[in-house]
């Protein structure tokens, strides 16, 4: 109870702070304009019909670039999870894809995938793709051997096995990793449309920071910020939803 | 591999004459690890319906046996059998009861104890029947939509006691199956293996380092030697009448006495495997 209140007592002192600074021309409004006026910004694109086509567009290349690099990420961590003489071969072609900067590719998928949507997924699918991959991997490799030769002995084929012992293990750290992954889909939309695109909350931010304006970059990153907790919660319902057989599901970040 | 098609749930006979052929008869078997010989030249063999355990000092190498005779890991030279039958792959016809918690996180007991009946394609309504029949036959009736970590110790194992045996598996491995839990729990489960192992005697081999508990279960010790290049040390007959009670019987005097002299025979061995440790 205390602590909520000393929270929102921050959040006035901060904003109030804010306001009253460059209502008195202590701070320079061009920088950092008025809390109210990019509220009203906020405001004037929540009541405009086309912001929902640009959230629209964000949100389709977010999710389709995850479900892409989850479903790849997947297939090709259990699969080397599982054979270890070409994960060997293969690791130091992983390492170094791995180690290339993935937002430097961003302007190589818009000239691959031009500036419509697919350059965002391109780039958002390859994001979660190494974290998905590299969990699995570990999902997989780290299945107890005795729950292994127990369902072994039990009768599994191999087939068996996949759908009922390696799947299960590597969607816990899957599952674990969900919301970094998000979070890195949605990132890879948002600069992918930064970079260069017709539509979506990048290209908003990006066309009001080609106009100086502001107050309307100010707005695109409040309503990122809350794109993403909204993201945030829907996760937690969805996790907790799934692992109802884990003692307590902590998150694992990579 | 070939599942005997027998029905899964009318009870045999207790078969009280051992049979001349033996359920599983292992002959000079030596498993190596590289250079590191765990045992060397054992030679042993379990009667249907009898009861065996081995005994010996921690790191002799008893594992390594039961993985052989389950076909988890090919013997290095020598010849595991099965029914006369020669071990070369992993065997499905057996019940393996591990050490650690085995059972598979993300299903429920139901699920679990179920599991090797799904292997195995058994429709859906009797797998259901036949599970819900063995988490009865072990006291979980109720548990059944838990999950693993929502059981206790003692709770977990007796679901592996019912995924092990809801098969009706010829032969019945244990690998020190109870040593994780504590003592009170443990007379439980060593009664409720035994009741169960009454009511359809099976061929079990039973590895344990606690001598009471092996005194008190089985028909048979075989001692084995301190590792590496363990071996067959000696064998004891244990001529106590059944039905028995795990803890109980520790009171009897005849108890005693073959504790004595199967301790002879391990306490050498003991204290050779504590000095080449230390």
């Amino acid at each position: 109870m205390i602590e909520r209140a000393i929270q929102i007592l921050l959040l006035v002192v901060l904003f109030g702070g804010w306001q009253a600074g460059v209502h008195f021309g202590v701070i320079d409004r061009f920088f950092f304009p008025a809390p109210l006026d990019i509220l009203a910004q906020v405001w004037h694109w929540i009541v405009d019909p086309d912001f929902y086509r640009h959230v629209g567009i964000t949100v389709t290349e977010t999710v389709v670039g995850y479900l892409i690099g989850t479903a790849t990420g997947i297939a090709c961590g259990v699969w080397l999870g599982l054979s270890p003489r070409v994960a060997r071969v293969l690791d130091p072609f992983i390492k170094v894809f791995n180690s290339i900067p993935r937002v430097i590719l961003a302007p190589i998928f818009v000239l691959w995938f031009g500036l419509g949507i697919g350059s965002k997924v391109a780039l958002a699918a390859t994001l979660v793709f190494f974290i998905t991959f590299f969990n699995a991997i570990q999902g997989v490799r780290e299945v107890n051997p005795a729950v292994l030769a127990n369902a072994r002995i039990l009768g599994a084929d191999s087939t068996a096995l996949l759908r009922h012992v390696y799947l299960p293990a590597a969607a816990t750290w899957i599952l674990s990793s969900l919301r970094t992954s998000v979070g890195f889909a949605v990132v890879g939309a948002i600069i992918g449309e930064y970079l260069g695109a017709a539509a979506g909350l990048g290209y908003l931010i990006a066309q009001a920071e080609g106009h100086f304006n502001s107050i309307a970059v100010f707005a695109g990153i409040a309503i990122l910020a809350v794109f993403v907790l909204i993201v945030d919660r829907l996760l937690d319902l969805l996790e907790s939803s799934l692992i109802t057989w884990r003692p307590n599901s902590v998150a694992r970040t990579t | 591999m070939l599942i005997p098609a027998r029905s899964l749930d009318v009870p045999s006979a207790a078969p009280e004459v051992i049979a001349p052929v033996p359920m599983v008869a292992l002959e000079n078997v030596t498993m190596a690890f590289g250079n590191f010989v765990a045992v060397e030249n054992v030679s042993l063999s379990i009667a249907d319906g009898e009861f065996a355990a081995i005994v010996g000092p921690t790191g002799c190498g008893k594992s390594t046996i039961l993985n052989a005779v389950a076909g988890l890991l090919p013997a290095t030279s020598g010849s595991v059998r099965i029914k006369d039958e020669l071990v070369t792959g992993v065997q499905q016809n057996i019940g393996y009861l591990f050490q650690q918690d085995s059972l598979l996180p993300w299903k429920t007991a139901q699920e679990n104890v179920e599991l090797g009946l799904l292997f195995r394609g058994v429709a859906l309504e009797e797998r259901r029947r036949l599970a819900a029949e063995w988490l009865a036959k072990v006291g979980l009736k109720d548990f059944g939509h838990r999950y693993p970590h929502q059981l206790s110790g003692g709770q977990r194992k007796r679901v592996q006691m019912a995924q092990a045996l809801i098969t009706d598996p010829q032969v019945i491995l244990m690998d020190e199956p109870f040593s994780a839990l504590d003592v009170h729990t443990r007379h439980l489960m060593q009664n409720e293996l035994l009741r169960l192992w009454q009511e359809r005697r099976r061929a079990v081999l039973l590895i344990t380092h606690d001598l009471e508990e092996a005194i008190a279960l089985s028909g048979r010790v075989i001692v084995l030697a301190a590792g590496p290049r363990s071996r067959v040390v000696d064998t004891f007959a244990v001529p106590l009448e059944r039905p028995r009670d795990a803890a109980e019987i520790k009171l009897d005097p005849r108890f005693t006495e073959l504790y004595r002299k199967i301790w002879a025979s391990l306490r050498g061995e003991v204290e050779k495997s504590y000095s080449r440790n230390d």
